[in-house]
Order: structure tokens, then C-alpha cells, then sequence
């Protein structure tokens, strides 16, 4: 009976260990999908708490009058650049906000949504994408803070604003790069889900948020680079403060941060075919 | 007609471990066995401490063709394959040898109301359920109102689905499948939801979409009724392999006639105990004597002692039992709640005795189920401790053959 059709007619051909061959295809073919659990994720976010919306101002002020108070009265450092040291502390817990929130709602995305993995089929990777979007309108919000702190310090930012976009995808990429990873990792060892608040916890201090980057001894400055969570918050900086960046340092952040990314889709793309049968 | 799916030495194959009873891969566990491994000279292991996996072939060497619109209906006992069968077509899980050839697009249906979320309204799950299976915005919003209508849900179409009645819901999700338009539609036992009615509905409307547009079926069931009624042609899987594959009526006699005593007890396989938290892990059908057995007379009880864990307890969680006849009609359904039995931690214990001279002289099987009330099936076993009623002399027993029931009642004639 195979003979009377030929190869061309046939539309999808499984094979073992061939499901991610019209992979990209499939992921632009569900990009609806995509849309639309960003969007169930946004709304369910807000309709269900009501403190929702408020908590995402909260946290990121709280801490930030908390950084400014302990590092720069505390610890009595003070920030090289020119802005005040609490718009500094801000402009750097922007993207780290960003970055811990779609790091932990990405890697455990795949877990809340195994009802959807055991049931349909579509590419596994719109599900920690469309959560990472959903800290993205955290960052808005955030976003609007930093404006309102403009105005109350009456600080005027650069033409390097313009700029900031390009930062965020950076932000984005590191995020998603990362959560991937993790997100692989967490339906294998159901226990890591544990371990990441720590990863989180402990990359808010090795990362230049309450500080500014430039208090590292520049010996240690290409080391300390391979945070790629340094570049991108160094970034941020230069574009809303106009603090100066190190270029080598820079790259060497960005390099890291798109290794990561190809690790994590790597890792992801590897794991993604025993999902269904682990979760 | 051309074949649009064909099916070439499928394999698909599990790997069971039996290191302990945890439900998944923990690091810990990773970590310490790591651990030990380099701390400890090989031979000091003794062989037991090794960990023993095994293979098991959910499916083995399945071979069949499918020509465009007819209407498949997939039949077995549990453990056949038949899920694994229908994940692998819908591209879930990956196979292990193999090939799959498919024409046309794949829409499954393995589940009612997939990534049905509690808090949105009615309109945002139509559109959010359609996205996930697989329909674009534009067909959506072009089958909107074919689907409330459908449905029967227009007056509570901004409500959030979680104040739905269960009823209200399964029709929703099932509106949402049915205007689905792929070439190729795969459905699981969700018509074992809703009611009768509704049932019907269903049926029909999967009988249009292949009589009037060509488009193909696939349809798992344990009920051979809907399967007779619906199905033109039926696949018999047994153990992971394909036992038969013809017309439904011929399939079905196969199956019956197949479907004799097994004298044994119903013990969980570790697959299913490790997926679900809440379990049967053990069912068996025995005499007075404590003795397993298929084999009853009309005038013998007959004791179901079965036992269950649950790791993961609800209040609202419910045990249900049920009888069906060879045809898996449901007899009757006895339903209590988890937290009338007795238990041990986590294990629970049930022993219930049926009556003697009720249950008619014929073949039945069981099914066994813990649900939430509100609608979450926990665990689903069916067709197991099949058995038979024998004819002990029975007014009946001079018409053994001919369909009188199932039940034998004891009336009380008035006026005589």
C-alpha cells in the first residue's frame, strides 16, 4: 500500500528523534498560541490578585530605598556618575527585576502548565517565552516609576535613552537564555525548583544593582563581566544616566549572554522530546 | 479513497526503573548516588543495591493503514496502548522505532477543555482552548457563534468558567473540539462526560464531519456501544500490539469473545502508581472463601477488596465502582467518599460485598474511578475483575443466550 503514494504527498512523517526537524516552522505557525497565553498569563496575573499591579511598584521601590539606604549611607559608597544614588540603584533594579522575575515564572512555566504538555502538541518553548513576556509588563509598570523619579529629581536623560530598546532585548535574551536552561532542568529534577530563589538571591549580589560596576578593582573587571546580568545593568545605566561603560567589559557581558541563549535552546531542544513522558 | 495515515513497525518503549518510589528525578538522589559511586570500589556494591531498569514496550511492531473518512474506532483492555497510540499520533511523545506518515492536519482531542483556565470568562476560554488546539484567531471568531449555540451558553458567556456547573463546562470544551476543521481528528474517551443528551449531540456531529466532509476519526473507547454506533472500521490492541483490524462488528465479537477470565487480582503497574498521586493499587474480586476467582453461581456474593493511595487528599475526593455488562453498559455505580474508608497514612482499604441472586447469569466487568466532586478524574480503571455469572437454575436459565437483563428481581405479586 505505500507504494501508491509517493514521499511528497505526505504532509508530517514521524521518525524517532526527527520531531524537531519543522521545528522553527512550527514555532511561527504557533505564534497565535504564543499571544494568547502571554495574554491568559497577563490577565489571570491581575485579575486574581488585586495587589497584583500594586506589588510589581512595591518591590521594586521598597528595595530600592533599602539599596540606597545600606549601600550608599551604610557602606558609604557613592556613585562615580552623576545621578542621583537612588536613581542609580533604580536604573540598575530595573532590569535585574526584570530578569529575576522571568527567570523564576519561566522556569517553573513548564510545570504549571503540564496539563497542556501531557494533552497537545505544539513547540514546548512558547510556554517559558509567554511567561517571560508576562514580566515584561512588570517592567512597564517599573518603567513608569523610573519616569516618575525623573521628574522628582528632575533629571533629564540623554539622547542615549534612545537606545534602551536594544538594551532591553539584551535583558530579554539573558532571561530567556538562562530560563530555558533551568526550565529543562526543573522537570528533570522535580527538587531544582528549590534551588533557583537562591540562584536568584545570590545573583542580585553579584550583580552591580546596588553598586555602581565601576567600584570593582579593574583587575577583576573582565572577570567580574562574565555576569551577564553585569553588561546588561551597565547598559541600562548608559542609557538613562549616561554613566559611562566599559566597552571590553560590555561585550565580553553580551558575548556571554547570547552562549547562554544558544546553551539554553540547546539544552531545551534536547530535553523537550521526554517532557511529555517526565512531567 | 487514499490513506492518510500510515503507521510502519511503530515502537514506542518506557523505561521503568525500580530504584525507588519517588514520581520523578530528584537531584538529591542524583547527587548522593554520584556520590556514592565515587566513594565505593565497584565490587563492594552488592548486586541488589544495582539499579534495575527495564523496558517496556508500551507498543511493539504496530502496522496499519487508514484510508480518508472513516471513522476508526481504537478498542483494548488497559495497559493495551491505545493512549500511547493516540499521544504518538498527536505528537506528544516521540517514538522509539518506527515511522508515522500522516496527510493533513492533526487535531486531538485527548481531554475536554484543555487549558481551560478557572478564571477567565467563557468568550476568552473559546478563543484560549481554540489557540491550543491549534485554530488560528480568524477561524475562531468565524466559528464563535456556532460554538455558543453549540453550546448552549450564550447567557453565561462573561462569566468566569469557574462558576460553570460541570455540565456547562464539558459542553463548552466540547463545542470548542467540534468546530475544529482538521483533516484528521483524534478523540479520546471524552464522551464519557455530559449527559445523555448531550452524548448524542456529539455523536452526531463526529458522524457529520466525516460522512459529509471526508475528514477522518480516530476514537478511543472502552464503550463498544458508541464504538458500533459511530465506527465503520475497529483497531484491537493487545499487550502494544494490533490483535485485529476490520469492520467494527467483526472487531468487536473478537474482543468480546477474547475478553474471557482473567483469575486475577488488578495490581497498579508502576508507570501509572508513579504518574498518579492518587491510585488503586490493588483490586480483586473474590468468593467467600477470600479466593480469587472469576467464576460465581447466581446464589454467591461476590467481594470486591480493593486498595488505594493518596498522596495528594482533597475532602472533596470520591471512590466509584461500577458494574457493566459485556457490551460496557454500566449495571449500576456505587459511589463513596475517600474519607469513608479505613486508612493507614496514606493507604486506604475497601472491601465490599454485592448481593447474591440479583446480578443476571451473564459476563460483567468492573470499573473502578477517584474523581473530585467537581469533575478532576484522579484514576480511571476499567474492564477489570471480569467474571461470570453462572446459572444455578433461574427461571431464565432454559433461555441462556437471549439478552433478559442483568438484573433478576424478586417482585412481590400483589393479588394473587
Amino acid at each position: 500500500m505505500a507504494v501508491k503514494n509517493s514521499e511528497q504527498q505526505w504532509s508530517l512523517v514521524i521518525e524517532p528523534g526527527k520531531a524537531g526537524k519543522n521545528y522553527w516552522k512550527d514555532i511561527w505557525r504557533y505564534r497565535e498560541l504564543f499571544y494568547i497565553l502571554s495574554w491568559r498569563d497577563i490577565k489571570v496575573r491581575y485579575k486574581q490578585t488585586v495587589i497584583g499591579a500594586a506589588w510589581s511598584i512595591i518591590r521594586p521601590v521598597l528595595t530600592t530605598i533599602i539599596f540606597t539606604i545600606v549601600f550608599s549611607k551604610v557602606a558609604n559608597m557613592n556613585n562615580p556618575g552623576n545621578a542621583p544614588y537612588a536613581l542609580m540603584v533604580f536604573a540598575g533594579m530595573l532590569p535585574w527585576q526584570f530578569f529575576s522575575n522571568a527567570l523564576s515564572e519561566s522556569s517553573n512555566s513548564l510545570i504549571g502548565n503540564a496539563n497542556l504538555i501531557t494533552k497537545v502538541y505544539f513547540p514546548r518553548m512558547i510556554i517559558p517565552a509567554s511567561s517571560v513576556i508576562t514580566s515584561l509588563v512588570d517592567f512597564a509598570i517599573s518603567f513608569g516609576i523610573l519616569l516618575c523619579m525623573f521628574a522628582w529629581y528632575r533629571y533629564i536623560p540623554s539622547w542615549h535613552i534612545l537606545f534602551l530598546p536594544l538594551f532591553i532585548i539584551l535583558a530579554f535574551l539573558c532571561a530567556i537564555g538562562i530560563g530555558l536552561y533551568l526550565t529543562a532542568v526543573n522537570v528533570k529534577y522535580r527538587d531544582f525548583r528549590y534551588i533557583i530563589p537562591f540562584i536568584v538571591q545570590f545573583g542580585l549580589y553579584i550583580s552591580p544593582v546596588g553598586f555602581s560596576s565601576s567600584v570593582v578593582p579593574e583587575k577583576y573587571r573582565l572577570l567580574y563581566s562574565l555576569n551577564p546580568m553585569a553588561g546588561v545593568i551597565d547598559g541600562f545605566r548608559w542609557c538613562l544616566l549616561g554613566d559611562a561603560i566599559n566597552i571590553q567589559s560590555f561585550a565580553l557581558s553580551v558575548t556571554i549572554t547570547f552562549i547562554f541563549v544558544f546553551i539554553g535552546i540547546y539544552y531545551f531542544r534536547k530535553m523537550e522530546k521526554s517532557f511529555a513522558d517526565n512531567i | 479513497m487514499s490513506s492518510v495515515i500510515e503507521v510502519n513497525n511503530l515502537s514506542k518503549s518506557f523505561i521503568l526503573s525500580h530504584e525507588g518510589k519517588e514520581a520523578y528525578t530528584a537531584l538529591r538522589d542524583v547527587i548522593s548516588n554520584r556520590a556514592k559511586k565515587i566513594f565505593s570500589f565497584p565490587g563492594w556494591m552488592k548486586p541488589s543495591e544495582k539499579k534495575s531498569k527495564e523496558l517496556f514496550w508500551a507498543l511493539k511492531d504496530v502496522n496499519f493503514t487508514i484510508e480518508e473518512g472513516n471513522r476508526i474506532g481504537i478498542i483494548g483492555r488497559n495497559g493495551a496502548g491505545k493512549s500511547t497510540l493516540l499521544k504518538i499520533l498527536s505528537r506528544i511523545t516521540d517514538i522509539t522505532s518506527g515511522s508515522i506518515k500522516i496527510k493533513g492536519r492533526v487535531a486531538s482531542l485527548l481531554e475536554v477543555g484543555t487549558g481551560f483556565h478557572p478564571e477567565l470568562t467563557g468568550r476568552e476560554n473559546i478563543f484560549l482552548n481554540g489557540a491550543i488546539l491549534g485554530m488560528s484567531r480568524r477561524e475562531i471568531r468565524s466559528q464563535f457563534d456556532a460554538i455558543v449555540d453549540f453550546a448552549e451558553v450564550e447567557r453565561f458567556l462573561d462569566t468566569p468558567v469557574k462558576r460553570y456547573s460541570s455540565g456547562m463546562y464539558v459542553r463548552l470544551a466540547f463545542a470548542v473540539a467540534a468546530h475544529l476543521e482538521p483533516e484528521i481528528l483524534v478523540v479520546d474517551e471524552v464522551l464519557a462526560v455530559g449527559d445523555a443528551q448531550f452524548q448524542k449531540k456529539c455523536l452526531g456531529k463526529m458522524e457529520d464531519v466525516s460522512n459529509n466532509d471526508g475528514r477522518t476519526v480516530l476514537f478511543v473507547s472502552h464503550n463498544m456501544g458508541v464504538i458500533q454506533q459511530l465506527c465503520n472500521q475497529t483497531l484491537l490492541l493487545k499487550a502494544g500490539r494490533v490483535e485485529g483490524f476490520d469492520k467494527t462488528k467483526v472487531i468487536i465479537d473478537q474482543y468480546i469473545s477474547g475478553m474471557q477470565q482473567y483469575d486475577e487480582a488488578y495490581v497498579v503497574n508502576e508507570r501509572n502508581a508513579a504518574a498518579k498521586p492518587n491510585h488503586f493499587n490493588r483490586i480483586a474480586l473474590t468468593n467467600k472463601a477470600n479466593t480469587i476467582t472469576s467464576d460465581f453461581n447466581f446464589e454467591e456474593n461476590m467481594i470486591l477488596d480493593f486498595t488505594f493511595s493518596i498522596t495528594n487528599p482533597s475532602n472533596t475526593l470520591q471512590i466509584g465502582i461500577g458494574l457493566n455488562d459485556k457490551y460496557q453498559s454500566r449495571v449500576f455505580t456505587i459511589l463513596k467518599p475517600v474519607s469513608f474508608f479505613k486508612n493507614d497514612g496514606t493507604n486506604f482499604h475497601g472491601r465490599l460485598m454485592l448481593p447474591a441472586g440479583l446480578i443476571a447469569p451473564n459476563d460483567y466487568s468492573f470499573a473502578f474511578a477517584i474523581w473530585e466532586k467537581n469533575g478532576r478524574v484522579h484514576d480511571y480503571i476499567d474492564n477489570i475483575c471480569s467474571c461470570r455469572i453462572h446459572d444455578t437454575g433461574t427461571d431464565l436459565a432454559l433461555y441462556e443466550g437471549s439478552d433478559n437483563g442483568s438484573i433478576i428481581i424478586q417482585p412481590s405479586w400483589l393479588e394473587q
